[in-house]
């Protein structure tokens, strides 16, 4: 069974081990080089303090080709790599042995069709998530001077590894979202039946949850914390205004609550009685203001309040186990879901 | 012929259209009150000066949601629909066919294979344009008061419209990718005979073009404007040194090219060496001498901004460049489809 | 041992039954025929014999156990579906290493031997071969795990009558070589005469007859005689068939004694003048319902 098993496989399991080694490649040539550079700059040297140090390194990543390109390209193919699981290795399982009929041959061995299924998924399902992990962690050992820096404040497009899209692209979730893509796969090959529909369906489903999860989910897994700042003048670091009116849309009291490398969901500000509208722009501050502080006082005096919601960054792991552990859990149930749908035999 | 194609091609051509649809839609819904948005903003009633404006009115929008994310999602979908296309409408046309066996039906019917192939090439082709051109449209429209706000400053995560990840999001780019892909999905369908392989292939293919595009090829269509500015305190965003305080190195922050694509800034000395020299006493990080003084030291150096660029008056003519581009490398697929649709396949 | 033992047995898709009351007892030991015309429901029940589908009503057992229930049945049933269906990127050496790691009980040197003897290259990619060599193929994985029952879902319809002969042929060697039970369908009876002892007659969803073949034909005769009402036909004797012309009645029965009337030309049948009256009557009468005649050999 193992020997079938790798023999229907082999070919997809060589392009996807192609594409993770030709990525390993290119993320060893540049990260070696990335090395060199964290190490030469201050910020390796800086012990605390570091945001000046970090800004610097970040800005100035961003301006040597290839650094900010291969962050990206790192980013977007570990969020790939799922759905191309899901797509060529889970909805196939199912969808062609019985889109060709060749289900009466392979069901009509001394294997029962459940330990067929069963070492199938297995070993499939592991090779998906230990791609899945090999790519994250050589993408996390590329991305270590970013992530390090970025923890201290994100600059030039390179965000702290909290950061949703930076998230999702780090540490073990990927590994659930392989499973998961997997899994989906070969559900919607047993319920579909045709190979090609069952690629369409488990592309939408993985795209449609890979982006509602962070939105809708992710920030409620564990409840945020809130932060609330009055905005005294002596707080305000910036305003943000805007239209002929001038209507003041925004105050930022710098992030001062809000330790460095948190996720911050939402950072407003309101006013006493907690509506979102701050009413108009003081006359002291305008673009022609030359000295800053009778605005702080006229903005002061409006008592308004800055509420960041945010996720503290002692939060990173408990959130990326959290996550791993649901979709592991989408998983096991799709799992299940293929052995029932199985057993009742098909019509 | 025409009924045949569309009773063949109906549900993937339903599904697609419907996902356009459904965010068109979306983009209908909100286009409005983003409108609103811009003319209530400073931004719009401005004539010089307006970057601050601009600025504000995107960190306005980008802390307003949903609209920050329905510019990153229309992105996303406008680069994934070409791919899709080839998937799920290229690969497929033929490779189904011969895998099942039913191109012993269709082409021994009284229409020959080539204008089998002409019509459903013809029909899908122009079918998938359509629905990239207008999802281009829709996408363009909704977001141009973003497109203008950031051609002048941007901010907040919204980029210009001449920036990679966006240039293929709007115009006529997007349909020139669609009929790239449907055509290079048919010919790999074509040459490979089965189904999932040739969906793998396409996929491969279109991603490495699509990405080798904007990074290798599009900068060198119309070799770029050399230009360089003397570096102004006002520019400087940071100096960094490596760690032993040698090394020096000045970050600048872009002049003002407004919607432009800036290809790369170097700050260079006046003989045009990147090599800045010694780090000035005053930006020692052991004299705590302070920026003003370091900065008026690195003045002194009369330092330059090199600046490698494509303007902005360029926009279209590479729009319709790159269009014309992967147009004709479509065309090539499909007459490549039909010198083997005889060759490979007899 | 009952080889198949069908109790109402129903299977329904959708609106249609595609198979109806079907109630069979097939013993072991015998090379049965499955006959009747396309879509009268073979496929299904051999499809359920080997628990690939379930049943809508009823109950089937074979060889004492219930299809597919556990590798124990699994090996004792061999089957080849309908098309011989292969792995067409996988070599003929790869099936047979398939059937090797799959069965316990393989008989890898049958195998090999039998895949010389039909002079197919181990190494050529099973979508490449001809539907012959594909059906032998497919016998051979399925003769090779040593099963106690052969299942075969119309094996020679798109052979042509040489690869026909030769498959039915080494058929035959392989049940006498291992003493397999078989059950074949078909909806040409010419292949069946030659290799079947035991006729099961499949048409409009339902078993019309099922019996021994020299029993069926030893009780079931053609009378030619003048033009004579039905109603007047004597007790005992059923009356499958009937063609009138003018003045001459052409009769197909199932009598248990003698015809002694001798007004009437008693004729024998080929089996395939039976199996076709079978298959006339049931298309004519597919509505009403008829209970399922037993011929005990």
């Amino acid at each position: 069974m193992l020997w079938l098993t790798w023999r229907q496989f082999r070919v997809q399991a060589a392009a996807v081990a192609a594409l993770v080694a030709a990525f390993g490649v290119l993320l060893l040539i540049t990260g070696l080089r990335l090395a060199s550079l964290y190490h030469a700059s201050r910020l390796a040297a800086c012990h605390h303090a570091c945001d000046q140090a970090a800004g610097n390194f970040l800005n100035q990543l961003a301006s040597t080709a290839p650094y900010q390109r291969v962050y990206l390209l790192g980013a977007a193919l570990v969020y790939l790599l799922p759905a191309v699981i899901g797509l060529f290795w889970g909805a196939p399982l199912l969808a062609r042995e019985l889109d060709s009929g060749s289900f009466r041959l392979a069901w009509n061995q001394t294997v029962t069709r459940q330990r067929w299924l069963a070492v199938k998924l297995g070993v499939l399902g592991l090779a998906s998530m230990a791609a899945a992990a090999v790519l994250s962690l050589i993408l996390g050992w590329w991305a270590s001077p970013i992530d390090h820096a970025a923890s201290s404040g994100s600059a030039a497009g390179f965000e702290n590894h909290f950061f949703p899209v930076v998230f999702g692209a780090r540490g073990v979730v990927p590994i659930g979202y392989a499973a998961f893509a997997f899994t989906a796969g070969v559900l919607a090959g047993l319920l579909i039946r045709r190979t090609v529909a069952a690629m369409a369906v488990t592309l939408a489903v993985v795209a449609a949850v890979q982006i509602a999860f962070p939105l809708a989910v992710r920030p409620h897994l564990i409840p945020p914390v809130r932060h609330t700042t009055v905005v005294t003048a002596a707080a305000i670091r910036e305003i943000h205004g805007n239209g002929p009116g001038d209507v003041l849309t925004g105050v930022g009291v710098g992030n001062s609550g809000v330790p460095a490398g948190a996720w911050i969901i939402s950072n407003q500000a309101t006013t006493a009685s907690g509506s979102t509208t701050l009413g108009a722009m003081p006359s002291a501050c305008g673009p022609s203001m030359r000295d800053f502080s009778p605005c702080a006082t006229a903005i002061a005096a409006k008592h308004l309040t800055v509420t960041a919601v945010y996720q503290p960054p002692n939060r990173y792991w408990p959130f990326q186990l959290i996550e791993t552990a649901i979709y592991l859990a989408v998983a096991a149930v799709a799992t299940w879901a293929c052995f029932w749908l199985l057993r009742r035999k098909l019509s | 012929m025409m009924w045949l194609t569309w009773r063949q091609a109906r549900i993937q051509t339903l599904v697609t259209a419907g996902l356009v649809a459904a965010f068109a839609i979306l983009l209908l819904a909100t286009g409005p009150h983003l409108v609103t948005l811009y003319r209530d903003s400073s931004f719009a009633t401005c004539h010089r000066g307006c970057d601050q404006d601009a600025s504000n009115f995107l960190n306005q929008l980008a802390s307003s949601s949903p609209y920050h994310l329905i510019y990153l999602l229309g992105a996303l979908l406008l680069v994934l629909l070409p791919v899709v296309i080839g998937l799920f409408w290229g690969a497929p046309l033929i490779a189904r066919e011969v895998e099942s066996g039913s191109y012993r039906l269709a082409w021994n019917q009284t229409v020959t294979r080539e204008r089998w192939l002409t019509v459903k090439l013809g029909v899908l082709g122009l079918t998938s344009m359509a629905l990239a051109g207008l999802l281009s449209l829709a996408l363009g429209w909704w977001a141009s008061p973003i497109d203008h706000a950031a051609a002048v400053g941007g901010s907040g995560g919204f980029q210009e419209r001449f920036f990679p990840t966006i240039f293929g999001a709007r115009g006529v780019v997007p349909i020139g990718y669609a009929a790239f892909a449907f055509a290079l999905g048919v010919l790999i369908g074509l040459l490979i005979k089965r189904t999932i392989p040739a969906m793998a292939v396409t996929l491969a293919v279109t991603a490495v073009v699509l990405i080798a595009m904007p990074l290798a090829i599009r900068p060198h269509l119309i070799s770029p404007v050399r230009t360089s500015v003397p570096l102004t305190t006002a520019d400087i965003q940071g100096l960094t040194t490596s760690a032993n305080g040698t090394d020096l190195q000045v970050l600048a922050g872009t002049p003002a090219l407004p919607g432009s694509w800036v290809l790369s800034n170097q700050v260079t000395t006046t003989s045009g060496s990147t090599n800045l020299g010694a780090v000035p006493a005053a930006c020692q990080p052991s004299t705590n001498a302070g920026p003003k003084a370091c900065f008026s030291a690195l003045a002194a150096k009369h330092l330059k901004q090199s600046v490698t660029y494509q303007p902005a008056s360029r926009y279209w003519s590479f729009q319709w460049l790159e269009f014309g581009i992967f147009l004709t490398v479509a065309i090539l697929l499909a007459w490549g489809c039909f010198w083997s649709i005889r060759r490979r396949l007899s | 041992m009952t080889a198949l033992d069908a109790r109402g047995l129903g299977k329904q898709y959708g609106r249609r039954w595609a198979l109806t009351d079907c109630t069979l007892k097939i013993p072991e030991g015998h090379v049965v025929g499955l006959v009747g015309p396309n879509g009268a429901g073979k496929s299904t029940l051999l499809n359920l014999a080997v628990g690939l589908l379930a049943p809508t009503t009823g109950t089937i057992e074979v060889l004492g156990g219930i299809p597919a229930d556990g590798p124990e049945q699994l090996a004792k049933v061999g089957f080849v579906a309908q098309d011989a269906p292969v792995y067409p990127s996988l070599s003929v050496a790869d099936h047979l290493r398939f059937g090797a790691h799959l069965n316990p009980g393989w008989d890898a040197g049958y195998a090999e031997r039998r895949v010389d003897r039909l002079g197919l290259d181990p190494a050529q990619k099973a979508g490449k071969l001809s539907g012959g060599q594909r059906a032998q193929l497919a016998l051979t994985l399925a003769v090779a795990k040593r099963p106690r029952l052969l299942i075969l879902d119309e094996p020679v319809a798109s052979l042509d009558p040489l690869a026909r002969r030769e498959f039915l042929q080494d058929l035959m060697e392989a049940v006498t070589e291992h003493e397999v039970s078989v059950v074949l369908s078909s909806h040409l009876v010419s292949d069946l005469e030659r290799v079947c002892d035991h006729l099961v007659v499949l048409a409009a969803s339902r078993v019309q007859i099922a019996g021994d073949v020299d029993a069926l034909l030893a009780s079931h005769h053609r009378l030619i005689g003048p033009r004579r009402d039905l109603a007047q036909m004597p007790a005992g004797q059923d009356v499958i068939e009937a063609h009138h012309t003018d003045r001459q009645s052409t009769l197909i029965v199932r009598t248990t004694g003698p015809v002694l009337d001798p007004v009437w030309m008693v004729e024998q049948l080929s089996l395939e003048d039976l199996v076709l009256a079978y298959m006339g009557r049931a298309s004519e009468s597919a509505r009403s319902r008829r209970p399922v005649l037993e011929v005990q050999s």
